[in-house]
């Protein structure tokens, strides 16, 4: 299943949006976008709300400012070994939001809410693909 | 319409409870209920069994909870709503009497959270958000409600040690339930000292998993006044909704949009204000969240929660008792439980029945129960 890979861990494989695991791979952050109404989806979506068009996709830049941030002490059971690690909240410049891993390199006093940040596409250990924020 | 009373209420205590079953907890419940409202279970036209599945090993326990009830063959089913079940499970009852079908109608609401090994609760807590986007990221119950924690702290100045605030109201509020779980007072400083979970939220800023049963008996009108000759009224009710995932949400992420959507419904079918309101049961399964519900539910103004709470304002004699049963952070989370739980504290107190924390001259309660991270919202009034 091609969107098997995505995340360190996947609960869902089976999706209509397997295109978004192919360009991840290919390093490229991928949102949908209505043709009718315009909205603008991340993550992306099969379908628009709007209920009239098809959806196409469209390439984000990845460059975004910091909403929110946390760093996790006390994790599931599949992120055990990974703790402590940052989770945050971002806006991109187009306009959406993504809840993403940001670098753990990142002291959290170097963190400000309001910092310029961009998504990182990454490939991990055993093939899978992820993304991150990191500082920019 | 013909007016809905909530005529019995029960609880067990919350607490770890090897030494009984989901049915076991929710009988006892059901048996303080049925005994207070002074009933038998033979009036009992329906029941509604509240909790969240995912922590049960019995699939669709509402099939042998009515059975061990005594409950057969009247209509059974369970309602899942996470932490708003049995919030919910009320509005379906109080339908159920409103639309005719019935008369009377139980609703109880459990949840057994230590019956799952800590590995498999880690499993499942693993999957709380949306598992396409956001779990693959090792998401959290209490890191979803520190990011709002933080954006809350950063757009409004709200401090650690507000948030330190509330633990330390609802724990010193538990002393004085007998069936609160947790039974000793703690310190700001406890608070601030406690092991970080998910910054900015600390051990104490979190409820704890907890096992118990609430169980609310629902009547219509003349019933009620046959039964009893103090029935609390259901006079307001909201249930709304938010998106699940936080990126489809408010950027602020400092305000649950369904708590003040269900806020407004409730008080205008109940035809009151916020300021009317004598005391409230608020959703604090985090002490941030608890913030978060004084502004969205109208108590203060938005951005005023943390100073509202160090000033004590929701303290017993303050502008509005919050919690005074201990809330979901001291007297327990059975995350099924908890909505027909803060029910109860309210029946109790406006039947002028709470002992020691009782608000002189209580008329009008309000309840909040929050499902999940945020996206359901359930808001019930309740008047005597």
């Amino acid at each position: 299943m091609s969107f098997g890979k995505f995340g360190k861990v996947s609960y869902v494989s089976e999706t209509k949006l397997q295109e978004f695991e192919k360009a991840l791979e290919a390093g490229r952050i991928m949102g949908t976008k209505c043709k009718t109404c315009g909205k603008l989806y991340f993550p992306p979506r099969a379908d628009c709300t709007c209920m009239k068009g098809d959806i196409e996709w469209v390439e984000l830049k990845g460059n975004c400012r910091l909403l929110t941030y946390s760093t996790i002490y006390f994790a599931p059971a599949s992120f055990r070994y990974e703790v402590p690690y940052i989770l945050a909240v971002a806006q991109f410049e187009e306009g959406p939001t993504v809840l993403a891993p940001l670098n753990k390199d990142l002291k959290e006093d170097e963190i400000e809410i309001g910092m310029s940040l961009r998504l990182i596409p990454m490939e991990l250990a055993g093939g899978r693909v992820i993304y991150e924020l990191r500082k920019i | 319409m013909s007016k809905i009373a909530v005529i019995g209420v029960g609880q067990t205590k919350f607490s770890r409870r090897p030494d009984a079953s989901i049915k076991e907890i929710a009988f006892e419940a059901f048996k303080e209920a049925v005994d207070d409202a002074q009933i038998s279970t033979g009036d009992i036209q329906a029941s509604i069994i509240c909790s969240a599945t995912h922590y049960d090993k019995q699939r669709t326990p509402a099939g042998v909870i009515a059975e061990y009830l005594g409950l057969n063959p009247q209509p059974t089913f369970n309602v899942e709503a996470v932490c708003a079940s049995s919030g919910v499970g009320l509005r379906i009852g109080w339908s159920f009497i409103s639309s005719g079908l019935h008369d009377v109608v139980a609703v109880v609401g459990f949840q057994k959270m230590t019956e799952l090994s800590s590995a498999e609760v880690q499993e499942v807590m693993g999957r709380s958000g949306d598992v396409m986007w956001e779990s693959p990221f090792g998401t959290t119950m209490p890191g979803y409600f520190a990011l709002y924690a933080r954006a809350h702290m950063q757009k409004y100045g709200t401090k650690p040690e507000q948030l330190a605030k509330v633990a330390v109201k609802n724990r010193f509020y538990a002393t004085k339930n007998p069936k609160a779980m947790f039974q000793k007072e703690i310190t700001v400083e406890d608070v601030l000292k406690s092991r970080m979970i998910a910054s900015p939220l600390r051990r104490y800023d979190c409820c704890s998993n907890s096992d118990g049963a609430a169980c609310l008996i629902l009547a219509r009108e003349e019933f009620a006044r046959k039964v009893t000759s103090n029935p609390v009224w259901v006079a307001g009710l909201g249930l709304a909704s938010s998106p699940m995932t936080l990126t489809s949400r408010d950027t602020s992420l400092s305000s649950f949009n369904c708590s003040a959507e269900a806020a407004n419904q409730a008080y205008k079918m109940a035809g009151v204000t916020a300021s009317d309101i004598d005391l409230a049961e608020v959703h604090d399964c985090f002490t941030i969240t608890e913030i978060i519900n004084y502004e969205d539910l109208g108590f203060c103004e938005r951005g005023k929660g943390g100073s509202f709470a160090e000033e004590g304002q929701t303290y017993l004699g303050g502008k509005i008792p919050v919690n005074i049963d201990g809330g979901l952070l001291a007297k327990g989370h059975p995350v099924g439980a908890t909505g027909a739980s803060q029910i109860r504290t309210l029946v109790k107190q406006l039947r002028g029945d709470a002992g020691e924390t009782q608000v002189n001259d209580a008329k009008i309660g309000l309840a909040h129960n929050l499902g999940g991270i945020g996206m359901y919202c359930a808001v019930t009034i309740l008047k005597v």
